[in-house]
C-alpha cells in the first residue's frame, strides 16, 4: 500500500470497535421498541383491572349475570349488553356470510381478469370508510329508511314469527345489525378470497377433467380445500363486528334493556360505553364501565387469537401441501 | 350421482355464477349510497370558509333567521395534530419492532410471536383503546386526561400493529443477499439495516405508515373517551381539551341544529377524501416497489 493513499483503510481493531457498540446500542433500541409492543399488549389488560378493581371487588360475580344497568341504584350488570352484541353480531354476520363470501368466490372464480383488481380495491375502500360516516349515513338515511318502508313490511308479513314485533321506529337492534354486516363484509370477502386464490390449480383442474360444472368445481374441490381459511376470515370478521362503536351507537337507539324483538331498542358492550361515559350518574359507573370493556376486550381477544392460530395453520398445512 | 342431468347441472352451474355476481352487486349499494350522501350533502358546504372559519353559533333556519355556516378550522387542525403526534410515537415503535422480528429473530419463535402480538393487537376494538389509555392516564395524571395528549397515545395505540404488520412484510422482501453484500463489504450490521435494507424497504415502511393514518384519522371511539371537546376555541395546546373531525361528526351529527348537520357532512366529505388520497398514495408507493422489485 502506498503510504499517501487518502483513504487509509480502517484497521480491524477500529472496525470492531465501532461495530460492536454500535451494533450493541441498535440492538437495545430495537428491542425497546419491540418490548413497548408487547407492553401495550400486557398493559391493556393489566390497567383496565387495575381501573375496574372497584366494581369488580363490590360486585364479583353479579356483573356477569345481572340483567339491569341501574347507575342511581349500584346495581350493574352486563347481560343486556352481551345479548345486544351477540345478537346485532350474529344478524350481522348472517347477511355478510353469504354475500362476502358469493363475492370473493366471485373475484377469484368467476370475474374477468379485467374487472378483479378493481372491485378488490373498492371492497378495500368499503373496510377503509370511517365507521362513524356509516353510523352519520345509517342514521339520516337507513333509519328512515327502515321506519317508514322496510319495518312495516317486516311486521305485516312476517309478524307472526316473534321476531319482528313492537313499534317500527328504525332505531333498533335490526338497522344497527344491517350497518354493522356493511363493515363486515370486506374483512369476510379479503380473507376468503386469499384462502380461495391459494387453492392451487391442480386441484381445480381435477374436478374440471371429470366433468364437474363451475359451481360444482367451486362447491366440492374448492371450498372444501380452503375451509379454515374461510372460517377464520368470518370469525375475524365477527371480531370487528363485535367491537364496533359509533355506528351501531348512532342507530341502535341506547336503550340499557335486554331486546325483547328485533325492532326493539338495545345497546351494545361498545354503545354503552360511549354513551354512559359523559353521563355517568353515580361516580360508581366508570370502574363498572371499565369492566365492561375489559370483558369486551377479552371476548375479542379469545376471537382473534383462535381465528389467527386457525389461519396460522392453515398456512402451514398449504406449505406442506405445496412440496 | 353427481354428474348425472348435464343441462340441469350447467343451469345450476350458471345461476350460482349469477347469485355471486349479485352479491358483489350488494356489497357495492352502500358504498356508493354513503360516498353518494356525503359527496351531495358535504359538497354543498365545501368552500374556503370550510378550512378558515371555527365552529359556527348552533341554529337552525326558519322564517326571518339565516344561519351561518362556519368552518371546520378547529377539528381540521385538531386532527392534524393528534396524527402528527400519534405517528410520532407509534412510527418508531412500529418499525423498531419489524426490525426486530425481520433482522434479529428471523425465522425463530421469537419471530412469530412478534407477529401475533401485533395481529391480535390490531383486532382489540378502538373502545377499548380508547378505555385503556383513559385509566392508565388517570393513574398518572387527572388532569389531563382529556387533552391532545392522551388522545394521541389512544391512536397510536391503534397504528402501533398495522405500522408493525406492513413494515415487517416490506422488510421480508429485502432479498438476503443484499444483506450479505454488505456485510461482506464490512459494514457493520446495524449501518447495514439502517442505511441498506431499512431503505430497499421505504416504499413498504412508507405504505404501511400512510395506512395506519387513514385508519387513525378516522377513528372517533377512542377520542370520546379520551379526547375531550375543546372545539368551541382555538386549540389550546396539547395537555388541554382537544377537537377532531370524526368525534366532531359525532357531535354535529347527533345535535338538532341544521347547520351543524351540514357542517357534519362537510366533515364526513373531508374524511373521506383524506382516505382517499392516503389509500391511493399507498398504493402508488407499492406500485412503484413492485416495478423496482421486478427490475423496471
Amino acid at each position: 500500500m502506498s503510504p499517501d493513499n487518502p483513504f487509509p483503510p480502517p484497521t480491524s481493531q477500529t472496525l470492531r470497535r465501532v461495530s460492536k457498540w454500535g451494533d450493541r446500542f441498535f440492538l437495545v433500541l430495537v428491542l425497546l421498541a419491540t418490548a413497548a409492543v408487547v407492553a401495550v399488549m400486557v398493559a391493556l389488560v393489566a390497567v383496565l383491572v387495575y381501573g375496574s378493581r372497584e366494581a369488580i371487588e363490590s360486585l364479583g360475580l353479579s356483573f356477569l349475570y345481572t340483567r339491569t344497568w341501574n347507575p342511581t341504584g349500584n346495581v350493574y350488570g352486563i347481560v343486556p349488553f352481551a345479548v345486544g352484541t351477540l345478537l346485532t353480531s350474529a344478524i350481522a354476520l348472517l347477511i355478510a356470510v353469504p354475500l362476502g363470501l358469493g363475492a370473493a368466490i366471485f373475484l377469484t372464480q368467476q370475474a374477468p381478469g379485467w374487472l378483479r383488481a378493481p372491485v378488490a380495491q373498492l371492497i378495500e375502500l368499503l373496510a377503509a370508510i370511517p365507521s362513524i360516516i356509516y353510523g352519520f349515513w345509517g342514521l339520516i338515511v337507513l333509519v328512515p329508511l327502515m321506519r317508514y318502508d322496510v319495518e312495516p313490511l317486516l311486521s305485516k308479513y312476517l309478524g307472526w314469527t316473534g321476531w319482528f314485533g313492537g313499534n317500527p321506529i328504525g332505531l333498533d337492534v335490526l338497522t344497527a345489525s344491517l350497518v354493522l354486516s356493511v363493515m363486515a363484509i370486506p374483512t369476510v370477502t379479503a380473507i376468503s378470497r386469499d384462502s380461495i386464490a391459494a387453492v392451487p390449480r391442480s386441484q381445480k383442474e381435477a374436478a374440471l377433467s371429470i366433468g364437474a360444472t363451475d359451481w360444482e368445481v367451486t362447491r366440492r374441490a374448492v371450498l372444501p380445500y380452503a375451509r379454515s381459511g374461510i372460517i377464520a376470515g368470518i370469525v375475524l370478521g365477527l371480531g370487528r363486528a363485535l367491537g364496533e362503536t359509533m355506528a351501531v351507537t348512532l342507530v341502535i337507539g341506547n336503550r340499557n334493556a335486554i331486546p325483547t324483538s328485533l325492532f326493539s331498542q338495545g345497546q351494545t358492550i361498545a354503545s354503552l360505553i360511549a354513551n354512559d361515559f359523559f353521563e355517568v350518574a353515580n361516580p360508581t359507573e366508570v370502574p363498572a364501565l371499565l369492566e365492561a370493556g375489559l370483558i369486551l376486550l377479552v371476548i375479542t381477544l379469545v376471537i382473534n387469537i383462535g381465528a389467527r392460530l386457525t389461519l396460522a395453520r392453515f398456512q402451514a398445512g398449504r406449505g406442506v401441501g405445496a412440496e | 350421482m353427481m354428474f348425472d342431468r348435464p343441462a340441469r347441472r350447467k343451469y345450476f352451474s350458471h345461476g350460482m355464477t349469477i347469485l355471486t355476481g349479485l352479491s358483489i352487486v350488494a356489497i357495492m349499494v352502500p358504498l356508493a349510497a354513503v360516498v353518494y350522501q356525503c359527496v351531495v350533502l358535504g359538497g354543498s358546504v365545501f368552500n374556503l370558509d370550510l378550512f378558515i372559519k371555527g365552529l359556527p353559533y348552533p341554529c337552525t333556519p326558519r322564517q326571518g333567521v339565516t344561519c351561518q355556516q362556519g368552518g371546520l378550522a378547529v377539528p381540521i387542525v385538531g386532527t392534524l395534530e393528534l396524527i402528527a403526534l400519534a405517528a410520532l410515537y407509534s412510527v418508531p415503535i412500529g418499525i423498531g419492532a419489524a426490525i426486530f422480528a425481520v433482522e434479529y429473530a428471523g425465522e425463530r419463535a421469537s419471530a412469530r410471536i412478534i407477529g401475533m402480538v401485533a395481529d391480535v393487537l390490531a383486532g382489540v376494538p378502538s373502545i377499548v383503546a380508547g378505555a385503556f389509555v383513559y385509566a392508565l392516564i388517570i393513574i398518572y395524571d387527572p388532569t389531563i386526561v382529556f387533552s391532545t395528549f392522551s388522545g394521541s397515545i389512544a391512536l397510536s395505540v391503534l397504528m402501533v400493529p398495522i405500522v408493525t404488520r406492513t413494515c415487517e412484510e416490506a422488510l421480508r422482501t429485502v432479498p438476503n443477499s443484499v444483506r450479505e453484500a454488505a456485510l461482506a463489504l464490512g459494514i457493520s450490521r446495524w449501518k447495514t439495516t439502517l442505511r441498506i435494507v431499512l431503505v430497499s424497504a421505504l416504499p413498504g415502511i412508507v405504505t404501511g405508515v400512510l395506512l395506519a393514518v387513514a385508519r387513525a384519522a378516522g377513528e372517533a371511539a377512542p377520542l370520546l373517551l379520551t379526547l375531550g371537546d375543546g372545539c368551541a376555541h382555538p386549540l389550546q395546546g396539547v395537555t388541554q381539551e382537544g377537537c377532531a373531525l370524526p368525534l366532531w361528526i359525532f357531535y354535529g351529527a347527533t345535535s338538532p341544529y341544521q347547520n351543524w348537520i351540514n357542517l357534519a357532512w362537510g366533515a364526513a366529505l373531508l374524511l373521506l377524501l383524506l382516505i382517499l388520497v392516503l389509500s391511493i398514495a399507498s398504493r402508488l408507493t407499492l406500485d412503484r416497489m413492485a416495478r423496482r422489485m421486478r427490475g423496471e
